[in-house]
């Protein structure tokens, strides 16, 4: 009997542990707080395809000049619209406008998502030829020059107020000090003033497979009149046998 | 005095499993995002894609189901059996309008029974089942919202719905079938709600559909959304024949090529056109349009 009362409390103390919140960063006793690969709620690794069930006339091919649809753009932004010119842009060598951070994942192509470091998870694309690197540090990066990708802050989102035995999550990332860049590639505008947030969240198909499906909202208090947000879904591929690098174009 | 120890022993058990239980529960709980209340739709991305009698475009569907869709005639909505049918419970994600969710909650511990998403005058309520109960047998009544059951995984609410009438994916008649079902996923981010459906239907479609739209947390409640569909005379009498269009006869069918100048196999929702290897594919023989001059965007306020 006294055995049976010790295994319950053993039971009773284990699932206490397991069921209560650790302090943030703990790990071990006053070691340094877990890396982001290491206490990573998810795994976006791997190769991922786009899946364009959504928009395909202004993602899969390019939309006609001066057509904005959904865009909830400023007067100021409009005038920008009727005045693409992907010649201009092919001159001063901007042919990436369109493959910039606030509109890279609704581009038709491939991610290849590996961790760069235990605190940098590195997201190249095959279109277009692009890297995003999502820093999970405690200070912010000091900015530099703005660049097409920007400076991506990432920290991970985990639910039941982070208790870590429950393993599931999303990846929440914010970019800024971004070039100016396009939402679609027929040159509807975001400003350098931008401010892109995104999560990242997994979900297994119903058959087989994996997919990612990226929530992406853009504030611009240039060019947007309310924030501009969609949703874009990656399914999981074997391997990188199709991984095709493509150069930016400023007219395909 | 002789009885104590087996009580110790009772109680000490019966302790222990409440605890347990308490904290599976609590854990779950805290693991939970509060979807109730009223999700405003931004509309910023999916537009235009019902507004034509042939526009397919992201459907995988197979080929039964696109020799289906191109017999559909719109005229068919006229007719009196098909006028307040309503559309597939997928709509909720695909349609335009917002989600008003809410909970039915048990009485004396707060445990929640299930959420509804509210109907719109042309779609039934979703009621997601959170009370662990199964689905129906196959043999049971198909109903046009379908039977839905949830599940908390961490934060997101995983549903899984059954039993649907046989319906349309979108309303221009890409059809699903009454085989269909539908796993859909709710992430809450701050007052952002994104939901993810995916639709697989083994008689109609090639792979599974999936749909994804994002809504904003409102302030304002969404109001009770219209009366109850009403039939009435719409110039079709019963005994006449069903409007459509025999194999190859659609009139509609190269609408969206002469005005986007988009390939066939794409507005027919060929699935290979999903894939960006189909971009490359058209790249070389794709003709550039001419500036938009109509529809082309909401003007912005001066």
């Amino acid at each position: 009997m006294r055995a049976s009362h010790a295994f319950l409390i053993g039971a009773l103390v284990s699932a206490v542990a397991l069921a209560a919140p650790a302090p943030a960063g703990a790990q071990g006793r006053g070691g340094p707080p877990p890396t982001a690969k290491a206490s990573a709620p998810i795994d976006l690794t791997g190769y991922w395809v786009s899946v364009v069930n959504e928009d395909w006339r202004y993602r899969m091919v390019t939309p006609a000049k001066g057509d904005y649809r959904g865009v909830p753009i400023t007067l100021e932004a409009l005038t920008i619209v009727n005045a693409w010119d992907p010649k201009a842009d092919d001159a001063a060598g901007t042919q990436c406008k369109s493959y910039g951070a606030a509109a890279i994942m609704r581009v038709p192509g491939r991610l290849h998502i590996t961790w760069q470091d235990d605190n940098t998870l590195r997201v190249d694309t095959d279109a277009g030829v692009q890297s995003r690197l999502f820093t999970f540090a405690a200070a912010p990066a000091p900015a530099g020059a703005a660049t097409w990708q920007g400076t991506s802050a990432a920290r991970w989102e985990r639910p039941g107020r982070g208790n870590p035995a429950v393993r599931a999550g999303s990846l929440n990332v914010v970019t800024t000090n971004m070039r100016a860049g396009y939402l679609r590639k027929n040159g509807v505008p975001y400003s350098e003033s931008a401010k892109v947030t995104e999560y990242f969240d997994l979900s297994p198909m119903p058959s087989n497979g994996q997919l990612i499906v990226v929530t992406t909202v853009v504030d611009d208090p240039k060019y947007l009149l309310q924030q501009f947000i969609v949703s874009s879904q990656f399914r999981k591929e074997a391997d990188g046998s199709k991984w095709d690098p493509t150069p930016c174009s400023s007219t395909w | 005095m002789g009885s104590h120890p087996v009580l110790v022993n009772v109680v000490t058990r019966r302790t222990a499993f409440a605890l347990l239980l308490w904290l599976s529960a609590s854990g779950n709980a805290l693991a939970q995002a509060e979807l109730v209340g009223t999700w405003a739709p931004r509309n910023t991305e999916d537009v235009s894609r019902d507004s034509y009698p042939v526009d397919y475009l992201g459907l995988p569907l197979n080929d039964e189901g696109r020799l289906r869709a191109l017999s559909y005639n719109e005229a068919q909505l006229a007719m009196i059996e098909h006028q307040c049918e309503g559309w597939a419970p997928v709509y909720f994600v695909q349609g335009p309008f917002g989600l008003k969710i809410w909970s039915d909650t048990e009485a004396v511990k707060g445990g929640t029974i299930s959420f509804t998403i509210g109907a719109w005058e042309d779609r039934a309520p979703m009621t997601i089942w959170m009370d662990g109960r199964p689905h129906p047998s196959e043999y049971a009544e198909h109903t046009r919202g379908g039977f839905t059951t949830g599940r908390w995984e961490g934060d997101a609410l995983v549903t899984y719905t059954t039993h649907m009438k046989a319906g349309f994916l979108r309303k221009n008649g890409p059809p699903q079938s009454d085989q269909a079902t539908m796993t859909s996923r709710f992430w809450r981010h701050g007052d952002i709600l994104t939901v993810l459906a995916v639709v697989d239907d083994p008689i109609y479609l090639a792979e599974p559909h999936i749909v994804t739209k994002s809504f904003q947390l409102a302030t304002v409640p969404m109001l009770p959304i219209g009366p109850p569909c009403v039939t009435g005379f719409e110039g079709k009498r019963p005994g006449e024949s069903t409007p459509h269009y025999l194999p190859e006869k659609n009139p509609f069918v190269d609408e969206l090529t002469t005005l986007w100048h988009l390939p066939k196999a794409a507005v027919v929702g060929e699935v290979e056109t999903l894939y960006p290897e189909y971009r490359k594919k058209i790249k070389a023989t794709y003709v550039p349009l001419e500036p938009c001059k109509r529809d082309c965007g909401a003007t912005p306020p001066r």
